[in-house]
């Protein structure tokens, strides 16, 4: 039996986010983990620190999304310095790629009705045209209608991110276990007990991150948590010259030169091989954003099962039945990394509870809600 | 035979992967059964590495490479006279980018993306050579014994100055071998393998005997080379190869004393391990084979892999050479026909039994071949600092780092240190990976694991994916 | 033989032609002959190249190691498009053949010509 002040349950970005952030208070932490073979979206992720068009119909989660991204710098030089690893975080603005007059329209709607529910200082937006951004974009092609900047958004190496985490954590002292799975927790008197097949382990609080396996193990502390798998594949090239300053929606450059593409969006339960046609169709629109990129080698293609809730928006959640256990869900580990870490941590380990979860409870849904994949 | 009307995929009964023995000998017996037949070459010519060349050599290169290349005339003969026919569509300069679990092959035909549907598919890719990590080993002016037999038979081309052999195994003898009968110097053969992995193999002294043909032609090797007095050293040791652009010497040490040679030429081997990008890429099973130390597919009887009507046959099944590798494409063609008509074909299980049986017997000298030229420990699994991923430049010492930190695979691995990240796939390192972790975790290679290996399995353009280009 | 070339031919058979066909190519914009009948990088390497490229993360010196395919140290660019296997290919009259000095940048066709757009390290372009 092993005792600890909290036991995450994950050992992805989100729960080493959290546990790097407890860590930081002084917390003795157990983080819980599979195997090396495991789904792990973590290591499937875009990179993006992204803000613009997220939140339509819930402003609140623009908000959040705002401030992560507004926190992000602290958590960038917090790892700097602790660990040594750059996590390469440029966030010198992002372009969404819109290519027909409709796509154009819709965006403008969708940045409009958001910038009037935040607040225009704190949403501004452009529209622009393609010979607009050629500095920051070269080589946009003429099937590409317009883009839409905000200076809000970035994006960084989400590898070198996980990396960075594991490297701070190691180094205070969080005892990472992996191939060390959750079986059962049990609660009593204020103490978990989390049963594995290689031992148990006790503390007062839990954190589940953990993935799609998260609604199993809510259930087993008292909250309805429901995740679906949501399929996505990426395209990423050889190493190039450096091309493109800022990321797209569609297509960024990583630090090392390989330019990543994206994506898809696929409800097809726990598949996640790598199809063809979805293929061609992310490659049929990178060379219709970027021609110029048609002659790039594909080295590598991917694809990760993303953790979706119902209306797409995360899962914040205390258990009510057993308090002390927290549930910690959502499918933008990176761009939300800041928050997890600087203030999800903290509440956790019983600091202020920071004031926009109130849009992200768990129990704003039952076994009867449908998913529908809006928001995003 | 022709496929259907190219508005859906072209749709074949069966596709073999690989034109080398294996591949040559299911095409001949699926042909002869009238299978609607589709062979995919990478090459511009069929002969896979072990035949390369065989339908455009000469006398002089046959003379050279000695009897055994000659086989693959014959087999050569029959895809010839197959694809005269009508019985068999064969696909040059092929390169296959993708199989899915359903029998859907996505490939590249002279740069052209095509999608092609088989009933079943025979996975004939063959071996590679295992990696040789050494200090230098990326150096221009190193390359493989492979690549050198392969310049040898496709284009004529010898070393020019006297060139360093390194590492051990029939295939370095051979190149040996057929080096002095071209007149090329060699410089030196430094054997890795030591003395003490000849008692050890004498254990399987009753495999010897069985395979008595295969002993004889390694043992008259070694005399052809003793004759010609080239300098030869045994059980050698911290092998280094040096230089600033390009390879200028290679030093290593022998009977406790530090050697230096000038060499602008040095070919390893250290034997050749079974090419496992497609199983792996369809989540099929593999063992880790600790005899043979690499992975290899888990098949039925049948050849089968654990993805229903996807077979494999030859080297890429598990090492056992190119007259096995003729037999197990026959086997693995049976598997299809029993497929493909589970109650026609009278007598197929007898003809299976037959080959398999002379699979067995051409297999029994591997138990000692693979003792006596067991790869030693230090050339597989190297210090910090030797380079592990060439494409990417990770040292073995990054490896050991991360496992610190608590990855327990190569897929972990791969992600903070980019091994595994680059054009290769992971072919160059991922066997060193697996053991290098092993080493480090204490954990047993197939616990390990290997990389995920995703499509595309060869590169292929942006614009070729988009089914634009070219 | 071209001096420094670490591989040479075999002497022809006495009877037959005395060297195989060629075709023109250019390496780096200087004319080259190779044989037609084998691969580009059997033929660079028979005329003395020991170079086809940088490696990516250090710029160390790259040349092929495997010659079937498997290692891919051999990646040159041809006609434009970069990073192809040069033991993969046979060279054609008048193939534009670069040694892979540089990571590849974007291919803009023009007239004919391939324009390459790159950044300096600092993020401007030239």
């Amino acid at each position: 039996m092993q005792t600890t002040d909290v036991i995450v349950l994950g050992g992805g970005l989100v729960g080493s986010a959290v546990a790097y952030g407890a860590a930081c208070g002084g917390a003795r932490i157990i983080q819980l983990d599979e195997g090396d073979n495991a789904l792990r979206a973590s290591r499937g992720n875009f990179g993006l620190v992204w803000v613009q068009g997220k939140g339509l119909g819930l402003a609140q989660y623009a908000r959040w999304s705002l401030e992560s991204s507004r926190l992000w710098p602290q958590l960038r030089d917090s790892l700097l310095e602790e660990t040594g690893v750059d996590v390469q975080l440029n966030q010198r603005g992002g372009y969404h790629i819109c290519l027909n007059e409709q796509e154009v329209k819709t965006r403008i709607e969708r940045l409009q009705w958001l910038q009037d529910h935040v607040g225009a200082d704190d949403y501004p937006f452009q529209i622009l045209n393609p010979a607009d951004v050629r500095d920051d974009l070269p080589g946009l092609g003429p099937e590409v209608a317009a883009v839409s900047y905000t200076p809000m958004d970035g994006h960084v190496n989400p590898l070198k991110l996980f990396h960075a985490l594991h490297v701070a954590n190691q180094q205070r002292g969080v005892r990472y276990m992996p191939c060390t799975p959750a079986v059962s927790i049990q609660w009593q008197s204020g103490t978990f007990t989390v049963h594995t097949p290689r031992g148990q382990f006790q503390a007062p609080r839990l954190v589940i991150a953990a993935g799609l396996a998260n609604q199993t193990l809510c259930a087993e502390v008292g909250m309805y948590v429901p995740v679906r798998p949501n399929k996505g594949q990426v395209l990423i090239t050889e190493r190039l010259a450096p091309l493109l300053r800022c990321a797209t929606n569609y297509v960024r450059q990583t630090d090392e030169g390989t330019i990543q593409i994206g994506d898809s969006m696929e409800d097809v339960g726990y598949d996640d091989m790598v199809r063809a046609p979805v293929n061609t169709e992310i490659a049929a629109r990178a060379v219709a954003c970027f021609p110029a990129l048609r002659h790039a080698k594909i080295v590598r293609t991917w694809a990760a099962l993303r953790i979706m809730t119902p209306d797409g928006f995360p899962i914040y959640q205390e258990s009510e039945q057993c308090p002390g256990a927290f549930v910690v869900t959502c499918h933008s580990g990176v761009t939300l990394a800041a928050q997890h870490a600087l203030r999800v941590a903290p509440w956790v380990m019983g600091g202020e509870r920071p004031p926009l979860l109130d849009a992200f409870p768990a129990t704003r849904f039952n076994p009867d809600t449908k998913f529908a994949h809006y928001g995003r | 035979m022709n496929p259907q009307a190219s508005t859906s995929p072209l749709s074949y009964d069966v596709v073999i992967i690989g034109a080398g023995p294996a591949g040559m000998a299911a095409a001949h017996r699926a042909a002869r059964h009238q299978l609607n037949v589709l062979l995919l070459d990478e090459q511009p010519e069929v002969g896979g590495q072990i035949y390369r060349s065989i339908n455009s050599t000469d006398p002089q290169r046959e003379a050279i490479l000695g009897p055994d290349y000659r086989h693959g005339h014959a087999l050569a003969a029959q895809v010839a006279e197959h694809v005269a026919a009508g019985r068999l569509t064969y696909w040059p300069n092929t390169a296959v980018w993708q199989v899915d679990t359903d029998k859907t092959l996505h490939v590249l035909r002279d740069n052209r993306p095509v999608t092609v549907q088989a009933q079943a598919i025979i996975v004939a890719s063959g071996a590679m050579e295992r990696p040789f990590p050494v200090p230098g080993w990326t150096l221009p002016g190193v390359m493989t014994a492979g690549a050198g037999q392969i310049l040898l038979k496709s284009a004529s081309l010898v070393p020019s100055e006297p060139v360093v052999l390194a590492g051990c195994g029939p295939l370095l003898y051979l190149l040996a071998v057929q080096y002095l009968r071209a007149g090329v110097k060699i410089r030196a053969i430094l054997d890795t393998t030591a003395g003490t992995d000849w008692k050890l193999a004498w254990r399987h002294g009753r495999g010897l005997l069985k395979g008595w043909r295969y002993a004889h032609k390694g043992l008259s090797m070694l005399r052809e080379i003793k004759n010609a007095e080239v300098p030869f050293y045994r059980g050698i040791e911290d092998l280094r190869l040096e230089g600033t652009d390009a390879l200028e010497r290679v030093r290593f040490s022998a009977d406790g004393r530090q050697h230096s040679l000038d060499a602008k030429l040095c070919l390893l081997h250290q034997g050749v391990v079974p090419n496992t990008q497609i199983t792996w890429s369809l989540r099929a099973e593999h063992e880790w084979d600790t005899d043979q130390l690499c992975w290899v597919p888990t098949l039925t009887e049948w050849c089968e892999l654990s993805v229903p009507g996807i077979y494999v046959a030859g080297d890429g099944a598990s090492i056992g050479g190119a007259l096995v590798a003729a037999l197990q494409g026959d086997l693995a063609a049976l598997g299809v026909l029993r497929q493909l008509n589970p109650t026609g074909h009278a007598g197929l299980s007898q003809e299976a039994a037959t080959l398999r049986a002379e699979i067995a017997s051409h297999l029994a000298i591997r138990p000692f071949l693979n003792r006596q030229y067991r790869p030693r420990d230090a050339f597989r699994i190297p210090e910090d600092d030797v380079l592990v991923c060439r494409c990417e430049e990770v040292t073995a010492g990054s490896i050991r780092e991360q496992v610190a930190l608590g990855c327990t695979g190569p897929n972990q691995t791969k992600s903070f240190s980019r091994c595994g990240m680059g054009p290769c796939q992971g072919r160059m390192c991922g066997l060193t990976v697996t053991e290098v972790i092993a080493q480090a975790s204490g954990q047993s290679p197939q616990d390990v694991g290997y990389y995920r290996i995703r499509p595309p399995i060869k590169a292929l353009t942006l614009g070729q994916l988009a089914q634009i280009d070219p | 033989m071209v001096a420094n070339a670490l591989f040479v031919r075999l002497p022809a058979q006495r009877g037959s032609d005395a060297s195989p066909p060629t075709v023109s190519v250019f390496l780096n914009d200087t004319p080259l002959a190779l044989p037609a009948d084998t691969s580009l990088a059997a033929g660079l390497l028979a005329a003395g190249v020991t170079r086809f490229r940088n490696a990516t993360v250090s710029g160390a010196a790259r040349a092929p190691y495997c010659m079937m395919g498997v290692c891919f140290e051999c990646l040159v660019e041809i006609d434009g498009v970069p990073s192809q296997q040069a033991c993969l290919v046979r060279p054609r009259e008048g193939m534009r053949i670069r040694t892979m000095d540089t990571l590849p940048g974007m291919v803009f066709p023009e007239g004919g010509e391939v324009r390459r757009a790159t950044r300096s390290a600092n993020g401007d372009t030239p």
